[in-house]
């Protein structure tokens, strides 16, 4: 989407990888790291990372709140990975998320790195079959309050409800840029 | 299909550590204080490096008990270390389920010759370089992680400047290379001559680099990521420090806002005494553990 600013939470994790293939997409892309960077932003992409790492730091420069409200104003927001777990309504073990996506989420659900894994993801809406890589991936337990995109082995991996996207995979990892071209043009563009 | 172990979900492990702090802790009770701190992994081992240095004798991969306490106590990866060449000790912590194992001249090598073929494994492994060759013959073994080496448990972050910015400098140097000279280059280098053209082509190794050995305020931190480094591994800095919690917090905030002198500036204040240090230039040739390896 020309005209379009898309910010990547750039607090710990792989927030160049995203940059990067916003970058190659050809979309404008900044690296968000306080309140007035996100100020500068329409849209926002919350990396791959661990999302312990990264909710300490967003409360301790305190970007809770404003995040939060501009989700609620309708600030669209992909999130891969921890990104899914930051965006969740509920994490399982009790982790504060932002709870602004209306999806439970059990972290670390396939196990630890040994079960870390790649697998072919179809995503019929998007009429592709994409590559998903899996590092100690969330399990999205409940999507009951979101349109299921794509899933993998019974679960949802791709996820959507309104101008919010989670993903518990990473695109970005294998230079996949479909997922980011749907959110970019489609999500922030408004389309349904 | 699924597959497990390969070289992208391995090196897509320390994609994810990129920009964070892994923490040398020794119990339970310190991986939790890491944790609360955020830091972004822990390293589970059995003494830290300056202990390891007064102590003396051999040091070992750490008790799987010790392990396993760790990785019952914290959600973020545990990683641990084997010695150099030891793959019978990484075959015991791939079993306990660690996410990641570092082959690492801080523990006593067991082989002089070889280093454990971490192609072999299903975990990925992270090894420390001194420079860009040390480095590529590494990754050529399967390692899916770099740090620069520095000299561990000194609290002196003179040698991880020196490693890192060999490392960086000799990225740059292949990088405006003709192609004619890559492959007198990988002999010069002793690395395997298709690395040697992908970093000649990319610019950058082809697995993240952190820096270790020797970063112990969040200054230092700062230092090396302003270098180029992707991250830091923090051993004695923290636990040796007057007061841990603090200087964990420090630590990673100065990481995630290493461009910041301002954020800089009011992190590094009032956090107590960093750990004492040692001046690496009065320790006798073989208490050098970067020399360990090859």
């Amino acid at each position: 989407m020309v005209g379009v600013k898309t910010g990547v939470l750039a607090l710990q994790g792989d927030f160049a990888e995203h940059l990067e293939l916003l970058a190659s997409c050809g979309y404008s892309a900044e690296a968000v790291r306080s309140v007035e960077d996100l100020q500068a932003v329409d849209s926002l992409i919350i990396p791959g990372g661990e999302s312990t790492t990264m909710l300490k730091l967003i409360d301790r420069y305190d970007m809770r709140d404003f995040l939060v409200k501009r989700i609620s104003a309708g600030m669209p927001v992909l999130g891969t990975c921890a990104g899914a777990i930051l965006l969740a309504d509920r994490v399982s073990d009790g982790e504060t998320s932002l709870g602004v996506l209306s999806i439970v989420v059990e972290r670390n659900a396939y196990g630890r790195q040994a079960q870390s894994f790649e697998a072919d993801i179809d995503v019929p809406d998007l009429d592709c079959t994409i590559k998903g890589v899996f590092i100690r991936a969330p399990v999205i337990v409940d999507a009951a309050g979101a349109t299921v995109v794509a899933t993998w082995a019974g679960s949802p991996v791709l996820v959507r409800s309104g101008n919010l996207v989670a993903c518990t995979f990473h695109p970005e990892l294998a230079g996949e840029e479909r997922v980011h071209r749907w959110f970019v043009e489609q999500v922030c563009g408004g389309e349904g | 299909m699924v597959e497990r172990g390969t070289a992208r979900v391995k090196r897509g492990l320390a994609e994810m550590l990129k920009g964070g702090v892994i923490m040398d802790v020794t119990t339970a009770a310190e991986a939790k204080i890491a944790e609360e701190a955020g830091a972004c992994a822990v390293m589970a081992l059995e003494r830290v490096p300056s202990d390891i240095r007064r102590d003396g004798g051999v040091a070992r991969m750490a008790d799987p008990n010790k392990v396993a306490e760790i990785m019952a106590e914290v959600t973020i990866p545990v990683m641990a270390k084997c010695r150099i060449g030891h793959f019978a000790e990484a075959q015991v912590l791939q079993a306990l389920g660690v996410d990641f194992i570092d082959e690492s001249e801080v523990l006593t090598p067991a082989d002089e010759s070889y280093h454990v073929d971490k192609w072999n494994f299903t975990v990925p492994f992270v090894c420390g370089a001194t420079n860009l060759g040390e480095a590529l013959r590494r990754i050529g073994e399967g390692a899916a992680m770099i740090r620069s080496k520095g000299e561990a448990g000194t609290g002196n972050v003179v040698e991880a400047v020196r490693h890192l910015r060999t490392i960086t400098d000799e990225i740059r140097r292949l990088s405006v290379l003709p192609s004619e000279q890559l492959m007198a280059r990988a002999k010069e280098l002793g690395a395997p001559f298709e690395l040697v053209t992908e970093v000649a082509e990319t610019g950058r190794l082809p697995v993240v680099l952190f820096c270790a050995g020797g970063i112990s305020t969040p200054a230092d931190a700062s230092l090396v990521l302003q270098l180029g480094a992707q991250g830091v591994f923090v051993g004695s800095g923290i636990f040796k420090s007057q007061n841990p919690a603090r200087m964990a917090r420090a630590v990673v905030e100065a990481t995630t806002y290493f461009n910041d002198p301002d954020v800089l500036a009011k992190v590094s204040t009032g956090l107590g005494e960093p750990m004492r240090g040692t001046e690496v230039k009065d320790l006798a040739v073989d208490q050098l553990l970067a020399t360990r390896g090859w």
